[in-house]
This record gives C-alpha cells, structure tokens and sequence, in this order.
C-alpha cells in the first residue's frame, strides 16, 4: 500500500464546535480525535500515553461527557462539541480547577494533568458537590504515576468550594 | 590510627537570609511551572511540531537473542514517502551510561540482545508511512539460545551475551568486606538467615519517551528529548556522532515523569539525531506504549541473602548480604546498581561489621537500571522484614528495636559513608505517636495488621558518572534593569519541582518574588552544566549553586545600595521586592533600582555559583557508589486489611515520617512524599515486570509478558489509601537552606511495611514483592498444613564470589582503603567496534 502525500490524505472534512469555536478541518479519515487535535489543530494540550485507551491522559470532553480521545474516530465528532484543557479558560481567567490544582500540588510533571482537569469538569458539572469516593470513582481511569492522587482529590475538593462561592456572589450580584 | 571525627568537616553553606524570617522558603506556594501545566501548555517533547518535519520509526527485534546476518532495505527506501533507512553500519560506536559499560549501539551491528532491541530506522513524511515501511525491511536472524534469569546465567557460559564481563554471563561481582564479619557473628547471641526476593518492575512514565532532532541554520545540532540527564546525552551524541560537543545542542524538554527512566542515553535520540544531520530537516521520534517497555532501565530483579547477627537486646554484630541481580541485556546503570544494592544498608543502623557480594549476570530482557531508589529499595525490602522477624524472635517491638539500633548524626558507617544530620530516631517516634503504633500492633483483629520500616537515601551522588574535578551543579543568574532575574541552568525539570526549587532560592536571597524570575534550565547551550535529576541530588546540588549565584548578586546590589543610602553595607536587607536600611526600614529602593545602581557602578551584573560534593573518606575501590553529601531518613507504618478467603490486601492508612532538613515548598514535598507512598504500594502489591517463554514449537522465545499499561497493574485513584505526611524539619547545614532530599526516599520504607503488615494481619510471611493474592494464599495454606508459614525464595545459588576488598571500618583504625589488593572488580572493556559503512 503506498501513502499519498499529506496534503491529498486530507480527504476527510468535518466542521465542529471545539473549545466553544465552530471549526472547520480536513484530515486524513483514519485519524483519531486526538490526532486530530494535536495534529492538525495545533491543540497539544491533550496528551498521550498509550493511545489504547489504557492510560486517559488522552481524555477530553465530548458533548460534556468525558472520552477518551485516542479511542475516538475523529469523523465521529461531526457537529458535535468538544472540550480540551485549552478551553477551560474563561475571559483569560483560570478555571477554578486549574487554579486549585496549580495551588495545591495536582499537577507535578503535568503530563496527565489536562485528561484530569476536564474529567474533573465532567464530574463537577454533573454533580457539583461530590464527595471524595465520587471523586476517586470519576479519576479512576484517569493514572497518574507522580501524585499519589491525594493533592489531585484535595484541589477538586477545594475547586467545588470555590465555584460555590464564585456562583453564590455572582447570584448577589444579580 | 584513624578517627571518624579526624574527617574534614563541610563547609557550611548559608542557611537563612540575614537571620530574617523566610518569606518564600517554607512557604507553601504554587510552583513556577504550575500555570503551563494546568493550561496544557507544558511542551512536552512530543508537542513539539517543525515545519518540514519527518517520523521516525524503529524496526525492533521480535527474538530475544540472535545474530543478525543480513538486513535487506531496499523495498523501504522505495517505499514513497520514505527519505532514509538507517542500520548499526551507520552509527556502530558504542556507547552507555557508565564508562564501564559501553557496551549499547544506537542501531544492532550484529547482534540483538532482547526483543525490543531495534536494528533499523525509518525516516519518512508521515509516521504512519514510516511504520508501515518497518514492515518492507527484511532481517536474516540467526537464532541463540537465550537467558531468562540469573540463574540460567550463572549456568550458561556460552554463548555470551556480551563479550565484556567478569566471565560467561556475569556482568559485574562486587565483593567487599568492613571489618570481620564472621567474627562478628560469633559475637552474636542469635543469627538470623534469610532470603528475599524483589521482582523487577518498570517506572511507567505517562509521558512516552520523544525526540526530536534538527540540524540548526548554522549546520550544528539540536535535539529536544525528554531525557532526565541532558549532559550526559550530549556526551554520548558527540561520540558516536563523532562530532564537537559544542557543535550539538540538548534542550531536555520538561520531562511528563521521569523515575530514572529517562536517565540513559537512548537509541532513538541518536538515530534521530543523525537523520536530522543527514536530511538537514527537522526528525521526529515519539515510541508506543510497548517500545517504552522495551526501553525498560526499570527496577532489578533481585534475589538476595541477608546473615545477621544480633544481641539479645537487637544490637547488630555483623551483617553479610549476598545479591544475585537480573541486569537484563545491557550494562545501563548496573556496575553501579550492584554497589548500591550494597551500600546503604550501614546508613540507618549501626553495624559494626559487614560483608556485601554482589553479582549481576546478563539475561536477554530489556535492559535494568535505575529507577526511583536505584538499586536501594530491593535490599531495604529484605533488611527491614528481617527486622521484623528478629524484633519478633527476641521479643522487642519493631519500633523499640530500630531505635535503639539507629544511626545519629555525624557519623562515618563501617563502609566510610559521612553521614550529616540523622533525624531517625525522630522519624520513629513521631511516627508511632501519631499512628498510635503500639495501641496497634499484634492488637488488631485477624485480618487487619499494621507494619513498620524505616529507610535512607542519597541527597545527591557524591562522584559524578564519569571522573571528572569539576562542579557537579552551575547556575548563572542575569540580573535585569527591569528588576527581573534569570536563572539559567543545566538541571532538568521531571516534575519534581526543579525549577521551583532554583525560583524559589533564588527569590528568598533577593527579596523577591518567584514570579519575577525567568528559568532557561535543561539546556546545554544556555545554562552552565548540572549533571541531571538523578540521585535525588538537584535540591542540593544545583540550590546550593544558586544560592551561592544568588549571594554574590546580592552582594553587588548591596553594596551600591549602600553608597546610594550613605549606610553601612551590613544594615542592607532585601525584601518585597525592595532593598533597604534594616535600620530605618523606610529609607531604601525597588529592587529594580538597586539593580541600575548596581549596573551603573560595576557593569552588567551577572553573577555564577556552582556545587562540587565534599571529598568522601571512602577511598577503596566501589567506594564511589553511595557517598553523599548528606542522606534523608523515613520511617513508616501501612495498614493492611488481608481478605484471607482471596489473598486481596487494601492498604486503608499510612503514616510516614520523613526527614527532609527543611521543606523549601512544602506543597511540592508533600507531593513527593505521597508520590513516593504511592509508587511504593505499587511495587508492593502489584507491579511487576514479567516475561513467558513461548512454546517450544513457537521458537521458544523470551518475550515480555505485558508490555502494556492495562496489563501492567499500578494503582488507580481507587487504590490509594489516606496518608498521614510528617516532615521532620532539623536543617542541615550541607543543604540549602538546609534542605535535604524527598524524592525517593519515602518510598523505600513502604513495601516491607506492607509485607510486615501482612504478616501482623495474618501470620505469613511474604518474603518477596510483589505480594500479590496467590502469594498470601499459598502462605496461608502453608499455615493451614502447620508448614512454615511463608512465600519466598528457598535457596540462594552458588556464586563463584572473589576474594572480598578488606577494609577495616573506621573504629578498627581503617582509613577507607582496602588493606589487601584483589585482581579484580573492574569489567573488562570490551573493544569499541567500529565499523565503516
């Protein structure tokens, strides 16, 4: 089997809602959501670490719902929204994950950090005051080798605070 | 006549900042790296993109062991997409870590050692294109028979799997002796024996090891790697690329985990850089899951003999370790591996007599190294259960037991290690009050048990890889008008926290704050040489050279500023952000101006500091391995919970104490601390790097087990259990600012606590890691039958050992040198192939 050149591999075209932003891209059709992402968005954000779906440092939102981007056909994602690390920010703020997580030791080497965040925005969309076991459970498939997973429990405990009280005063603003 | 205290002492380092209190030091903070991480913008070597760029691919080797008689290309070069195939012709020199041990070629000339062993490369437009071109490469093989343990080493002489060596299969034999260890024995009221085994398992980096390589506009070298030991990369680069070391460029990309397994100079970073000088366009690597098990340079398999002999009240009299090592294929680390597996046992205890042999045999697995630990945890596994079961034959409690026997301050152990600050002892009690220990232990219900260990490791390696006088750490620092400052700097960031430990130095000795220091660290062009994160030695080694960087800019701002004041210099203090009269703490200047000051008055203000290790009183020969400047103490407790109808251990609590000197981020320490529980019950309980033979009629290969991360069990956010972090916090003066090490020694203590656990649990011992269900289930059974209640190694194999290096411990008058002279103990050298395309 020869390879065509890159450009005429492209031959896939999808148009979908990445990080809030209708995008338009065109790929070669065996690509993964990941490699798409990293590829030929230029979104390296989301990492890898096996592309089996054994590790979910791949791990982005998908309509909401965490998946697990390797084991993903890019194709599939057609008009549908996407979330990666690259799209927590709001208004060139930090999310309040990130932020906890970068106070309180969650992210060390980082490399599974951007999988772990946006499960954890999954998780806390869902249900907004988890408890611990809830949150184990939600991470479980999510590894992490330079942690110990506590301080990573400890920042979306500490995230669920503040976007309690972030939500509480811009209710009083209203 | 010699005498420990007869030693130079350190020099003693400045550990606090004008007797102030600190402002940055001690102060949990957010680390200087933590915003690119949590935004995803850490670049990782693999998020590296180049225009123009091309995919490597490697063809390994799917036998364990065999000749390589002919490698036929042609169909992949004409394969399109395809720009260049590589073969050992093109890069035969050999290299390795160790200068002893240059035994690796970036491509197999003739000879593949392990499968995974890569003997072709592929260069094309796509990755895919270059993985499918792997498939066009034809490779004649001949097969050998290969050698799956250290014990069928020991029986197979031929054929070799490397020409250099003691002899046959055996790498390397490491026989030493402190003082008479027989006599020290018939000194003893009570011998114990006992043998251990200590599975070899693999670091499991999420980050999957990435190059990328490009020849620069000037025509010279650059290579971005996710390598934990930049300078020695560059090294071996400019060997076997027989090119000036100036003219090439290593830019160690933040590592995404390292754990030792990025500390070889590895194949893929040469191939890639040799494509990129033949293309002149920028080569990209980036391996699977699988080839990273193929990579390996993971923990050694050990399987070890402890004889020790004790008092009645648990004094040690003499101590005799014997270690037969897996070393897998190559040489990697593993001269040193076998002295460390030796070598830290004296620094926790005191023992007055001590024999060690080590022997570490090739087999035809991917290779073993170092990895957290590095070489220590195996032998501290067998130590501290032996412990446990002679504190429970002579009747002490296990904590009473270790305290009494515990190392203090100041020392020099029998094998001329100078120990500095020993909070052990402190370790052990904090740790016993606050795991309410002796309400505990033997006290809990059948089923549930709590077991205790203690550990030391290095605060940084006391010689560097290859013999050199030179500093082991440099830091430049760049002192700007803007009042910025710029740390530049060899050392490599792996997660640990490398970058914030310079930072945060740095900012505590100029009164500023973290964030208005910028780092250009890991970089062999721009900052000046520090030997890598390994050995737990960048907080002291590379903060020790900026603090004294530091220092001297301080100096110079000082001094202009007190010309300015019309004070005296001594009354100058730096604080936020401001240089000012401590006496009229009013008067004074921003930082940023007492930089122009300084500029005005001396020039542009750069300032350099560098760390070279004191000289160790070890001086015999393998003295070099285990020296360091000052060693961490832990000590723990794990709780277990044996389920004994399935064998299943949960571990609900730990409790660990650690003695770090000083806490410089106590946030990132924590997270060391816990990060070393965590891999510790992993290894403990599950991890394991396995392989099977295949059926005979299947070429009766070697192959590894799972070489995959849903295989290869290690614990998940499910798995980890609460952990109770004591710091104990008596500076010491050889650290900065008194710190100590955190990164691997918390976690040596964990898996023979978990195994003594399991015995207060349920009354088997586990004499070997992993200690997984159908171990504690056989055990149990074994009970059951009224046989001994144990799983574990039942003999050690006869070993050809040498004659021992004798040398006499300090308080029998030694001086650190041997007293006899052996012909032995250095590896031949094999000599360098070179082979001319």
């Amino acid at each position: 089997m020869a390879t065509l050149p890159v450009e005429s591999q492209k031959t896939a075209q999808m148009r979908f809602t990445l990080n809030g932003e209708q995008v338009d891209v065109s790929f070669a059709p065996y690509k993964t959501l990941l490699e798409v992402l990293r590829e030929d968005l230029g979104h390296t954000g989301t990492k890898h670490g096996c592309e089996l779906g054994e590790c979910g440092a791949c791990a982005v939102l998908l309509d909401g719902k965490p998946v697990l981007s390797c084991l993903v056909l890019a194709l599939e994602c057609e008009g549908r929204q996407v979330l990666t690390v690259e799209g927590l920010c709001e208004d060139g703020r930090l999310h309040p994950l990130q932020d906890t997580f970068a106070d309180l030791g969650a992210a060390q080497c980082g490399y599974c950090t951007p999988g772990i965040l946006v499960t954890a925005k999954a998780l806390l969309d869902a249900n907004p005051q988890p408890n611990r076991d809830q949150i184990r459970e939600a991470l479980s498939g999510n590894l992490c080798r330079c942690t110990g997973y506590l301080q990573i429990f400890e920042a979306v405990e500490a995230a669920i605070v503040k976007i309690a009280s972030e939500t509480n005063q811009s209710g009083a603003a209203k | 006549m010699s005498n420990p205290k007869e030693f130079p002492q350190q020099p003693t380092a400045a550990s606090s900042v004008d007797g102030e209190n600190l402002r940055v030091i001690g102060v949990p903070r957010r680390r200087v790296d933590a915003r690119a991480k949590v935004t995803g913008q850490t670049r990782f070597a693999d998020d590296i993109f180049l225009p123009r760029m091309t995919y490597c691919k490697l063809l390994r080797s799917p036998h364990p062991h065999a000749h390589v008689r002919k490698i036929d290309f042609s169909r992949a070069l004409a394969h399109p997409g395809v720009y260049l195939v590589l073969t050992g012709k093109d890069l035969p020199i050999q290299y390795g870590i160790l200068p002893v041990s240059q035994d690796e070629q970036a491509l197999c000339v003739d000879h593949v050692r392990h499968v995974g062993d890569p003997v072709a490369a592929v260069v094309a437009r796509e990755e895919l294109t270059a993985f499918e071109a792997l498939d066009l490469i034809d490779v004649d093989y001949e097969i050998l028979p290969t050698i799956s343990d250290p014990e069928e080493a020991l029986a197979t002489r031929e054929p070799r799997i490397h020409d250099y060596g003691e002899e046959g299969n055996i790498h390397k034999l490491v026989a030493l002796e402190f003082g008479n260890v027989e006599e020290g024995f018939s000194q003893a009221d009570e011998i114990f024996e006992d043998t251990f085994f200590y599975q070899g398992n693999t670091h499991l980096p999420i980050e999957q090891h990435a190059s990328v390589a490009i020849k620069d506009p000037d025509g010279k070298l650059t290579i971005w790697s996710s390598t934990q030991t930049p300078h020695y990369l560059h090294r071996a680069l400019a060997k076997v690329l027989e090119m000036p070391t100036a003219h090439i460029r290593v830019i160690a990309t933040p590592n995404g985990g390292g754990f030792g397994g990025k500390s070889d100079p590895f194949n893929h970073e040469i191939v890639v850089s040799k494509a990129a000088l033949l293309l002149d366009r920028p080569v990209k690597i980036c391996l699977t899951r699988e080839e990273v098990f193929y990579c390996h340079r993971g923990r050694h398999p050990v399987l070890m003999k402890f004889k020790t002999g004790v008092k009645k009240d648990g004094t040690i009299t003499g101590m005799h370790l014997r270690t037969l090592i897996d070393g897998g294929a190559y040489g990697s680390y593993g001269v040193a591996s076998t002295f460390y597996a030796g070598a830290l046992q004296t620094t926790t205890y005191h023992i007055p007599r001590y024999k060690y042999e080590g022997c570490r045999t090739f087999t035809n697995k991917p290779p073993c190294g170092p990895k957290r630990g590095h070489g220590t945890p195996q032998p501290r596994f067998g130590q501290e259960v032996q412990l446990d079961k002679i504190a429970e034959k002579l009747q002490i409690d296990p904590a009473d037991l270790r305290l009494r026997i515990a190392e203090s301050s100041n020392t020099v152990t029998a094998n001329f290690f100078r120990l500095g600050t020993v909070n052990l002892a402190e370790c052990i009690r904090r740790i016993v009050k606050v795991s309410n220990w002796k309400e505990k232990f033997r006290r809990l219900p059948e089923g549930c048990g709590v077991g205790f260990a203690c550990s030391a490791y290095l605060t940084g390696a006391g010689l560097p890889i290859y013999w050199n006088k030179m500093p082991h750490s440099g830091v430049q620092l760049k002192f700007d008008r803007s009042g910025g400052v710029t740390i530049l700097c060899g050392a490599t960031e792996i997660g640990q926290g490398s970058d914030d430990v310079l930072a945060g130095i740095v900012a505590e000795v100029l009164g500023i704050d973290t964030f208005d220091v910028r780092l250009f660290t890991g970089d062999t062009d721009l900052g000046p040489v520090d030997l890598g994160s390994y050995s737990s030695r960048v907080t002291l080694m590379a903060g020790n050279a900026a603090l004294q960087a530091a220092e001297r800019g301080k100096a110079l701002l000082a001094e202009a500023v007190a010309i300015k004041l019309e004070i005296p210099k001594g009354r100058i203090r730096f604080a936020n952000k401001r240089v000012f009269d401590s006496a009229a703490p009013e008067k004074g200047v921003a930082f940023a101006e007492a930089v122009c000051l300084a500029e005005a008055r001396f020039g542009t203000i750069g300032t350099v500091g560098s760390y070279t290790p004191p000289k160790s009183p070890a001086l015999y020969k393998g003295g070099g391995v285990g020296p360091s400047p000052t060693y961490s103490y832990s000590a723990a407790v794990v709780e277990v919970e044996v389920n004994s109808a399935t064998g299943w251990v949960t571990v609900p609590r730990v409790w660990i104490a650690h003695d770090i000197g000083r806490a410089l981020n106590p946030t990132l320490v924590r997270g060391q601390v816990e990060g070393g529980v965590y891999m510790g019950l992993g290894e403990a309980l599950m991890e394991e790097q396995k392989f099977r033979r295949l059926p005979k009629r299947l070429s009766h290969a070697l192959v590894h087990k799972f070489p995959s991360i849903l295989e290869y069990k290690s614990p998940t956010s499910l798995d980890m259990p609460e952990v109770v972090t004591e710091l104990i916090e008596e500076p010491d003066p050889r650290g900065p600012f008194g710190a100590k090490e955190v990164g691997q020694g918390p976690l040596l203590p964990i898996m023979p606590a978990v195994a003594n656990a399991v015995y207060d649990a349920v009354g088997v011992r586990i004499d070997e890691v992993p200690i997984t269900p159908e171990k504690i289930l056989k055990a149990l059974a074994e009970k059951k039958a009224e046989r001994e209640p144990r799983f574990g190694p039942d003999h050690f194999p006869h070993v050809n050992w040498p004659e021992a290096l004798r040398v006499p411990p300090p308080w029998e008058g030694g001086d650190g040198n041997a007293i006899n002279e052996v012909h032995h103990g250095k590896p031949q050298m094999q000599k360098e192939k070179v082979l001319t395309p």
